[in-house]
């Protein structure tokens, strides 16, 4: 490979910003570098060295690109293309701090215009941002001072939208008793920064009890248990980590999915930043229990204090020997790593999530081969939602019949759904599966303000409204299966009976369209078109007939289910179809 | 027991209810050929790797929820594949209209036009507002022009200057969903990019969005006419490798120099003196 560096030069912060994470370099010369076997093995770095430039300078630079390229030995335009999928990464001038405001379904309901049309006539620069998964409190915003670091406000208003903050938000309040609770047990009750801490309420006695099944009884018990996973796809757990643990290791990885950015979606915000330690935990034993010696934590880049707490318990864990080598005594080494994504809900989709990991751009690709066979780096590779792995946990901890005594016989154990919008109390909530959709409006105090429902959001922008007629239905997978509906990610977005959906719909198909990776041809140019239809609809300049408009949203829809090549595109008019079929007001009809 | 050679080296699968037998590692777009039916594929080209993009090329797989790629998705035992459903047909006949929507497809070839006709696709059901990616023809030296408004994004250039074939990576996917575009580093010009000019990607390309200046001139001039064209082979002379050359001509005149895709050398590819060399000579081309 030949490659050509870039004729500017980095500037001393960018080169420090990069010699920093990558170690100094031979005096950078401006010339052509020729990348060995092992300068390619580096190109897994390339995330974190943009985030690097990014954070130190507020921007990619030329000069930077070069210099990272050289370093890594990624060409250019590589690096460029990379550069540019991410929406927290700049490539245009630097800029000092930006403020990131959510506009998406739930804040633009509460305050996200004001905020905008505020920071327009401020001196900050701002940007309009997908669900920044603050969502009980919204509207929210995040800011990024290049140099200083990133920090989360909600909710803000006109007056403190301005005022740039890095303090660490508290993560959400928990509304539940402690009797009800198994996930959220320790959130807001112990200090989530201290070992001592999590090891005095319990902690790390499931790995003990972990290494005492050994690998086989884990994944048993996992199987015993019917735990599925939380992440939308509802899988099996113990098929994964079986699939996982008879593939040929070591060279084998496990993955923590924490990318969580479906709009309306923040319960793994709270794990990771009330009980960062039981995610390690969690992941020490998939890595026992599979054979694999090395996990990655992948964390959306708008989570600075999960991120972070994360990172401490990192560190905290390894110096308490466990993680590391013989972790625990035990006769197993695990290390754990920590990458933060920059921008891009579809890195949450796991074979994105690995490109991402690798340092390409985060595009999914067809499925087979699955990742337990060809995952991360092409080795195999199990890949969890933050809550599958605290609800794995619980069964190692209290065993598998314990567990499956929770929940239905379909769909075991708890669940957590993330409440927001029109309800008196948002917030994460822990119940058994079989809940109704009912009880869990109630839970959250009931529409705001006492008035009527209007329409529930299930699963987020991905998933399926439904109305006042399912409150009756028992939330599990087979039940939201049969009615038409989805769990998907667990949000639940409550609107209440005055809500005006036109723009609800709009701003869910904008989302599809900003969030596409621009792969396949149904999804990348389908999600455009189906935004196209539905702002004519509202400005009432159909082509042709309403009916007309239907006809073309439905063959729109059809196609991005049918063959797009991963769930962004299959669910992308999954919504928007529901509110028409419900004919919720303001939905094309 | 020994397994016979059959065993080990074939699969079986059916296409439209017919039964196939195609060897191991076949896609099921290799068994729907077998089965004597040809799909339209637009990203995947017969020297390259499915990029596996476009989705024209989708087929029904019984058992499965979506539609599956049928160039890239391979042949298991026993599948049963239908390529002429509702459903199938459905999907190839949006994907053409959101792609001719989008892009100028009027220099894709007569194959394209066919396929669109076949499936009664009608790019122009999204309204003349429709956003496209119509851009201004980048033209950057005397050589070859990247006319992006063409553009379908299959891929197949950057592969073609990265890992399948020149290892050169001057170009890139930039951006995302549908501000997604082909691009060097920060879209410095060609000659200021790692570009060697090697006109592999124009080889690959299956719009016409990359093309020799002489081809693109002749055609914003209306004088360029394939009727008139004649195809001589040769063996390019420049260097001892001994790649083939197709010299296309056209009143006389060099119009255009390409390499067999079938040729399992080059598999299509050239060096900069084979693809440009006789503009060199002189801009017009004479022979
Ligand atoms: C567009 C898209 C986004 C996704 N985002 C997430 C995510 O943020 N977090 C997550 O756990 N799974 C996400 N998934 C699902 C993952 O691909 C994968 O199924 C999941 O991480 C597996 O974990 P589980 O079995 O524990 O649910 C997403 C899928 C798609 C198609
Ligand atoms: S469906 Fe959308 S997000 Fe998924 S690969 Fe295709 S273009 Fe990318
Ligand atoms: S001409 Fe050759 S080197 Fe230049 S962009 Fe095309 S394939 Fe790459
Ligand atoms: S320029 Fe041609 S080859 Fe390259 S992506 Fe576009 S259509 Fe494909
Ligand atoms: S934080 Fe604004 S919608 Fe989630
Ligand atoms: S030809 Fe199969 S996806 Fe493009």
């Amino acid at each position: 490979m030949d490659l050509r560096a870039l004729l500017d030069r980095p500037t001393d912060a960018e080169r420090l910003a990069v010699d920093d994470l990558l170690g100094p370099s031979e005096e950078f010369n401006g010339r052509v570098a020729y990348g060995g076997h092992e300068a390619r093995a580096r190109r897994q770095l390339l995330l974190p060295a943009l985030h690097a430039c990014q954070d130190a300078v507020g921007s990619i630079s030329r000069g930077a690109l070069g210099y990272i390229s050289e370093r890594l030995t990624v060409p250019p335009a590589e690096l460029y293309g990379v550069a540019t999928f991410y929406s927290l990464f700049n490539t245009d001038e630097a800029r000092g701090t930006t403020v990131h405001v959510c506009d998406d379904i739930v804040c633009s309901q509460y305050g996200a215009k004001g905020l905008l049309q505020t920071l327009e006539g401020s001196e900050l620069s701002w940007e309009a941002s997908p669900c920044l998964g603050q969502c009980e409190r919204a509207p929210a915003v995040m800011f990024h001072s290049p140099g200083e670091g990133y920090g989360n406000a909600a909710p803000v208003d006109s007056d403190t939208v301005g005022n740039v903050v890095f303090d660490e938000l508290p993560h959400g309040v928990v509304h539940q008793d402690q009797s009800q609770l198994r996930l959220l047990r320790r959130i807001g009750r112990i200090d989530p920064t201290s070992l001592e801490a999590y090891r005095g309420s319990g902690g790390y006695q499931t790995l003990t009890r972990a290494i005492e099944l050994g690998p086989d009884g884990v994944i048993s018990a996992l199987d015993e248990s019917g735990l599925k996973g939380r992440g939308g796809a509802a899988f099996p757990i113990g098929i994964k980590w079986r699939g996982v643990a008879d593939a040929p290791g070591p060279d084998k990885y496990v993955i923590a999915n924490g990318d969580e950015s479906e709009p309306g979606t923040f319960k793994d915000r709270l794990l990771m930043e009330g009980d960062p330690f039981a995610v390690i935990e969690a992941m020490t034993i998939y890595g026992f229990a599979t054979g694999s010696t090395k996990g990655y934590i992948y964390v959306r880049g708008e989570y600075p204090t999960a991120e972070k707490r994360l990172r401490d318990a990192i560190v905290m864990a390894s110096e308490a020997g466990l993680l590391g080598t013989r972790v625990a005594n035990a006769g197993f080494d695990f290390d754990l790593e920590v990458r933060r994504g920059a921008g891009a809900y579809i890195c949450g989709e796991e074979t994105a999530l690995f490109a991402s990991i690798e340092g390409y751009r985060g595009e999914p690709r067809q499925k087979p081969p699955f990742p337990t066979q060809h995952g991360v780096f092409g080795r195999p590779t199990g890949i969890n939602n933050i809550e599958t792995l605290l609800a794995a946990l619980e069964v190692i901890e209290g065993g598998a019949g314990e567990f499956a005594r929770v929940g239905t016989e379909q769909s075991t154990g708890p669940k957590l759904f993330c409440v927001s919008g029109a309800v008196e109390k948002p917030g994460v909530f822990e119940v058994p599966f079989g809940t109704t959709l009912g009880e869990i409006l109630a839970l959250a105090g009931g529409v705001r303000g006492g008035r009527g429902l209007g329409a529930v959001l299930l699963g987020g922008a991905a998933g399926v409204f439904v109305d006042f007629s399912f409150l009756d239905m028992p939330l599990t997978f087979e039940d939201t299966r049969e009615a038409g509906a989805t769990l998907g990610s667990g949000a639940v977005i409550v609107f209440d009976e005055n809500c005006d959906f036109g723009p609800v719909l709009r701003r869910i198909a904008r989302f599809f369209e900003e969030e596409s990776c621009g792969q396949c041809v149904p999804c990348r140019i389908g999600t455009v078109r189906q935004s196209e239809a539905l702002a004519r609809l509202n400005d009432g300049e159909t082509l042709g007939t309403v009916a007309d408009e239907l006809e073309r949203l439905d063959d729109l829809a059809r196609v991005m289910t049918d063959a797009s090549i991963c769930g962004l595109g299959q669910t992308a008019a999954s919504a928007i179809q529901s509110a028409i079929r419900l004919q919720l007001r303001g939905a094309p009809a | 027991m020994t397994m016979t050679e059959r065993e080990i080296s074939t699969i079986t699968a059916q296409v439209n209810g017919e039964v196939v037998e195609v060897p191991d590692g076949s896609t099921i777009l290799d068994a729907c050929r077998q089965a004597g039916l040809d799909l339209p594929t637009l990203c995947y080209g017969p020297t390259m790797t499915a990029a596996n993009a476009c989705r024209v090329c989708v087929v029904e797989l019984e058992g499965s929820r979506t539609l599956v790629p049928s160039c890239s998705r391979k042949l298991e035992e026993g599948m049963d594949i239908r390529t002429g459903t509702e459903r199938a047909e459905h999907s190839r006949r949006l994907v053409m209209e959101l792609l001719g929507s989008a892009s100028e497809l009027d220099r894709s070839g007569d194959q394209l036009d066919s396929w669109i006709e076949d499936a009664g696709a009608e790019p122009s059901r999204f309204g003349p507002k429709a956003a496209t990616v119509a851009a201004q023809p980048k033209i950057e030296d005397d050589l070859y022009v990247r006319d992006y408004g063409r553009c379908i994004l299959c891929y197949r250039c950057v592969d073609a200057c990265g890992v399948e074939h020149q290892n050169t990576f001057a170009i890139t996917v930039a951006g995302r969903g549908f501000e997604a575009h082909i691009s060097t580093e920060f879209d410095v010009a060609l000659p200021d990019s790692a570009c060697v000019y090697c006109g592999n990607c124009i080889a690959v390309c299956p719009t016409g969005a990359l093309v020799g200046k002489v081809e693109f001139d002749m055609r914003e001039d209306d004088t360029w006419d394939e009727s008139r064209q004649g195809v001589t082979r040769t063996v390019c002379a420049y260097c001892g490798v001994g790649c083939n050359l197709d010299l296309h001509t056209q009143d006389g005149k060099i119009v255009n120099v390409t390499s067999p895709h079938d040729h399992d050398v080059t598999l299509g590819n050239l060096c900069i003196k084979g693809r440009f060399g006789w503009s060199y000579v002189s801009s017009a081309g004479d022979v």
